[in-house]
Parts: C-alpha cells; structure tokens; sequence
C-alpha cells in the first residue's frame, strides 16, 4: 500500500507542477506563438486577475464568476494597451519586449502605490481529502482539472472558430492574410487580450492559494518563461508536453531537495535543452515530422 | 620602433566608424569634461563626492550591457546577475582573506574572473545553441531571477563560506573597501576623494578601452553581426564565437561594477539581482542611445542622477517615472533620448554652417 500512496503523492505533485505550468505559461505562448514576441508584463496581467477576481469575491461574488471577472479585465486592459503601445512596434521585436517590461515596472509599483502593499486573501475553498497519512487539497485537482480544460478550450478556439482560422492565417503569412481581407491589426490585438486573459485567469485561479503582493507576478514568470522557451512557439505541441516534462522533472527534485532545487533543476534543465534543442519541443516535432 | 607604431596604430582606433565624435573638437570637449570631473571634489562635500563614485561605479555595468546589446544586438536582461556573482565573491574572498598586502586588488580580480568564467559558461550554452534575441533575453533574465532567490534563501548559519556568511536577503555585509598597498600605510579607499580618483581613472580607461575595441576589427565584425548574423557567416565569421566573446567582456563590466559596489557600501543584497535591479540597467542604456558608448554613458549618468532625485522627493513614483521613460524612449526615440538629441543638435549645426556658406 505504501508504494501506492507514494505513487499517488508523486503524481500529485506533479500533476500540480503540470497545472501551475501550463496555466501560467499559456497566455504568454499564445502571444509568443502569434508575435514572436515575449510580454514581460505578464506577471502584471497575472496580479491584475488576482486582484480583481479576489476583490470581487470580498464583494460577494462566486468564485468562478470572480474568477472569470479578473480573465475579463485583464483581458481588455491587454488589448488597450496593445492598442496604445505595442500596435507600435510590431515591425521591432526586440523593442516591444522592452516597452512591455516599462509596462510591468509601472504596473508593479503602480499598484503597490495605490493599492498598498498586500491585500487580504480568501482561503483556498473546498478543503482537503486523506490518501494514507497525507492530506490533500481538493482545489490543487480543480486547477489540474482547469489546466487541462484551457488547453482543450485553446484547442478548440484555434481549430474550430473563425477567430482560430484567421489567426493562424495571420501566424502563418500576415502579408497575404491582409491582402486576403483579414482585419490583422484586429487580430493581432484579439490575440494580445486573450493572451493577458488567460494570464488573468492563472491569477484567478492562482489567488486563493497565494499571499497577494504586487510583485506576486515574479512568482510566475520565471517558470513560465522557462516553459515557453523550453516548449516553442506552438502551444499544443510545445508547451503542453514542455509542462508535463517539467512537472515531473520539478516534482522530483521538489520532493527530493526542497522547493529551491525544484526551480534551479528546472532552470539548469532549460539551459541544457535549448544547446540541444533550439527551436523548442514544438520545432523539434515538427522538423521530424516534415 | 615597432612598439611605437604599434600604440600610435592603436591609438588611431580611438575614433571610428562605430563611435560617435572625432576631430579635435570632440577630444577637447572630452579633455574638458575630464578636467571638470576631476576638479569636482575640490568643489564638492565628501558626502556628494561620494554619492558620485556610486553613480560611476553603474556606468561599467551599462557600458557593458551597451556593447552586449547595442553593438553586439544580443538581447541580456540579466546582466545583474553577474554583478552580483562579482559582488558577493568580493564579499566572500576579502571577509576571508582580509584586507592586507592588497589582497582587496587581488579579489578585485579574482570577482570579475569569477564572473568571467560564468558568463562564459552560460554564453556557451546560450551562443552555441544558436539562440536568438527574444529567448537571450528571458533565459538570461531567469537566471538572474534565480540566483536572487537562491541567495535569498541562504540566512540560515548554514549557509557559509570559509568565515562569511551570506546571510540571505539579509545581504551580506563588513566586507573590508578595497585597500592599495602603500610604502608609509596602505590607503583605504572610503567612498571618498581618493576613491573617487580611482574609479574615475578605472571609468577613463574602460570608456577608451571599449572606444578602441568596436572600432577594432572585433568591434566591426560584432557590428556586421548584429545587422545581418547570415551576411556575417557568409563572410566566414564564426558568428557565435563573437557573440560569446562579446557576452563575456560586457558580462564582466557588470562583474566589475559588482564588485565596486560592493566595496564601496561594504554591502550587498540578493535584491541587487531581482526584477528591479535588472530593469534599471536597460532603463539607462535604451533611454542613453544604446548604440554608442558615449551616449550610454551621459544617459546612464542623467538617468541615475534623475532617479536618485526622484527618489528622495517622491520616493515612490521613482520607478513608475523609469518605466514611463523606458516606454517613451522606444515608442518616441527608439535610438535614445540622448542619441536622437545628438544627432538633432548636429544637423542643426550642419545646417547653420551650410547656410552660412563655412562649408564648401
């Protein structure tokens, strides 16, 4: 029984690895995948979904609602910003990286500023259930449960929708998409809301579990960076098996050396991989595909 | 003879292609504005002499990123990383060793070797496997990232080096300043006059140094490179030989910065690797102009002097200011405030004289 419970806890942990993963990493691949262009303010988009979705739930509001509030605002305050500064840029990359990380130091502070410098969480609901002599979080399975949800509502956005087929138009060739009477500037700036909306999201979802600080947004980036850079610029093919490689690789050591070594393993594996690996998972599928 | 003609070669290197100013005109303004800075401690209080080895001791560290980024167009965002290595291997061999027989010169080295030899590490991992400018700068960025928290996390007793302790995001302090060995007592250098002379010199000769460099053969074949890494190839460059390269000197002037700063406060912090800190560098060098060194240094300076101000008199809009700037300088002047306003006062100047009928 023993091996048992133990198999259990190891896939726990790394189903939640896999979650925290795929959730934080997703808005910021849809944008990569769409621009070629990483949004240093996604952290900021991850606070504002937790703040929003957590005020609101102090206001009265069910979870889920609240937490699809905090989606929403993010939401639209990415497409205004795209709107604003980075519509801008999108012929210099580099730059845009640049604007968005002024972005985040703005954010961050800003909200320090005016919101002080923490705000009261709401508990994780749902309370936990026994499997041998450890305890477990029902909610940490919900989020396994959203993860997966987001990918397979991405999937279905992106193959099935209009909005999908022009975007991946637009991916694949701008130029001729536009001159086929694509809207892409529209297009471009529904990607950059859905994206920071999805970022929000993970905040969302993410509030009930953490301290809400304004620089709670660090404590995403570093591993959704990782998973993107490890994952390339394709969300199916990289950065969902990217998360589920790295959350195992992240629960072992976690179990094994502490938190820390979690994130160093992590980050250490990265550097290796991408002197194998370049292009990604995603590139490296595709190339032994074609 | 030949060694004569050798320096007289080199020193013709001091003004190019690739830097902005030349003739007799812009080496008077330089001599001026190194007459001026070296007169300014008979003017100045120690405290504000002091305050300004602070600003010099960023500049190398900007410098640095200036050549990564502007000349070298790879992207690092996480040049602080090497200023804390440098910083805390000062740290950790002078609380060791002590401060006699100028050994604090000797760890000066050993830091900024250290920090070498890591950015060499990285940079191979990074160079090597071809990685381009957007992954550069998330990867390196990371790693910065986790090095705050690594070091953040070092408070216990545990956690210690011969006899320093790193203390976590406590910081690490009581290192001794940097001490020259002198016949009649060694001189310690205080965030004072004397070390105010020795950075400024340091500042000088690094500035030059990096002049003769990107107009040097390197400094051009990097610039071939960051316009067109295929074209350079091409041409039989290894392009990522010179990236690296690139990588390491600009990741030791960070190292170099580290470890001055850490001597000069006696003091340094994991926050000094975190998402602030390495924000600032790329405030300073994209609001300067990044693509020369001279105008990353005066934007370095104005931003750092501005930053301060703001600092004391509003203290908490300081980095909203920054990131308001950041943004402005790519949206208005991509190139650099200081830049765009160079090359503005130029042709204004241009004009005039034409108009005037001076030039022929």
């Amino acid at each position: 029984m023993d091996v048992l419970y133990s198999t259990f806890s190891f896939l726990y942990q790394s189903g939640d690895a896999f979650a925290f993963l795929v959730l934080s990493a997703c808005g910021l691949a849809v944008i990569f995948g769409m621009m070629g262009v990483i949004n240093l303010a996604h952290g900021e988009f991850i606070l504002c979904g937790a703040y929003v979705s957590t005020s609101a739930t102090h206001m009265g509001l069910p979870l889920p609602l609240a937490i699809a509030l905090g989606a929403g605002v993010a939401g639209l305050i990415g497409m205004l910003l795209e709107r604003l500064i980075v519509r801008h840029l999108y012929l210099r990359p580099l730059d845009t990286i640049v604007a968005t990380w002024g972005i985040s130091m703005i954010a961050t502070q800003g909200t320090l500023i005016v919101l002080g410098s923490t705000m009261q969480g709401t508990g994780t609901p749902f309370g936990s259930f026994m499997v041998g002599n450890y305890s477990y979080s029902v909610y940490r399975i919900v989020l396994m449960g959203m993860a997966l949800a987001t990918l397979a509502a991405l999937w279905l956005v992106f193959t099935r929708t209009r909005f999908g087929v022009l975007a991946r138009a637009t991916i694949q060739v701008p130029h001729i998409a536009q001159a086929l009477g694509v809207n892409t500037g529209l297009i471009y700036s529904l990607t950059f809301g859905l994206g920071a909306a999805l970022a929000g999201l993970a905040g969302g979802l993410y509030a009930p579990t953490m301290t809400l600080v304004p620089t709670m947004g660090s404590a995403f980036i570093v591993e959704a960076f990782v998973t993107v850079v490890i994952g390339g610029a394709d969300i199916f093919l990289g950065t969902a098996p990217a998360a589920a490689i790295l959350g195992v690789v992240k629960a072992a050591l976690t179990s094994w050396q502490g938190q820390l070594a979690g994130q160093i393993g992590m980050l250490l594996a990265v550097i290796i991989v991408i002197r194998i690996l370049p292009r990604g998972i995603s590139g490296w599928i595709l190339k032994e595909r074609a | 003879m030949a060694l004569l003609s050798r320096i007289t070669s080199i020193l013709t290197l001091l003004e190019g292609p690739q830097t902005l100013g030349r003739g007799r005109r812009f080496w008077a303004g330089f001599a001026l504005v190194v007459a001026a800075a070296s007169a300014y401690p008979l003017f100045a209080d120690g405290y504000d002499v002091g305050n300004n080895v602070y600003f010099f001791n960023w500049i190398f560290m900007a410098l640095g990123l200036c050549l990564i980024w502007g000349y070298g167009g790879s992207l690092s965002f996480g040049q602080t990383a090497f200023f804390g290595i440098a910083g805390y291997a000062y740290g950790v061999l002078t609380i060791n060793l002590g401060d006699a027989y100028g050994l604090t010169l000797l760890a000066l080295v050993a830091a900024v070797l250290i920090s070498a030899v890591c950015a060499a590490i990285l940079g191979y991992f990074l160079f090597f496997g071809r990685i381009s400018g957007v992954f550069l700068g998330i990867v390196t960025l990371s790693v910065t990232l986790v090095m705050e928290r690594f070091i953040s996390q070092t408070a216990g007793p545990e956690w210690h080096i011969g006899t320093a302790r790193l203390n976590g995001f406590n910081g690490m302090g009581a290192m001794p300043s940097l001490t020259i060995p002198w016949p009649g007592g060694p001189i310690v250098l205080f965030p004072d006059v004397a070390l105010y002379y020795a950075t400024l010199v340091l500042l000088i000769l690094v500035y030059l140094g990096l002049r003769v460099l990107v107009n040097s053969r390197f400094g051009n074949v990097i610039v071939a490179i960051r316009e067109n890494p295929q074209r350079a190839e091409m041409l039989g460059y290894d392009v990522r030989k010179y990236q690296l390269g690139t990588f390491i000197i600009g990741s030791s002037l960070a190292g170099l910065s580290g470890v001055l700063y850490t001597s000069w406060g006696n003091y340094i912090t994991p926050a000094s690797m975190g998402m602030t800190a390495a924000s600032l560098p790329i405030v300073w060098v994209a609001v300067g102009g990044r693509s020369d060194l001279t105008t990353t240094l005066f934007g370095t300076l104005l931003v750092l002097i501005g930053f301060q101000a703001l600092t004391i008199y509003g203290s908490q809009y300081a980095l909203v200011v920054m990131g308001a700037l950041l943004v402005l300088t790519v949206l208005v002047a991509p190139r650099g405030i200081v830049a765009s306003a160079v090359s503005l006062a130029s042709k204004r100047w241009t004009r005039k004289k034409a108009q005037s009928g001076e030039v022929s």
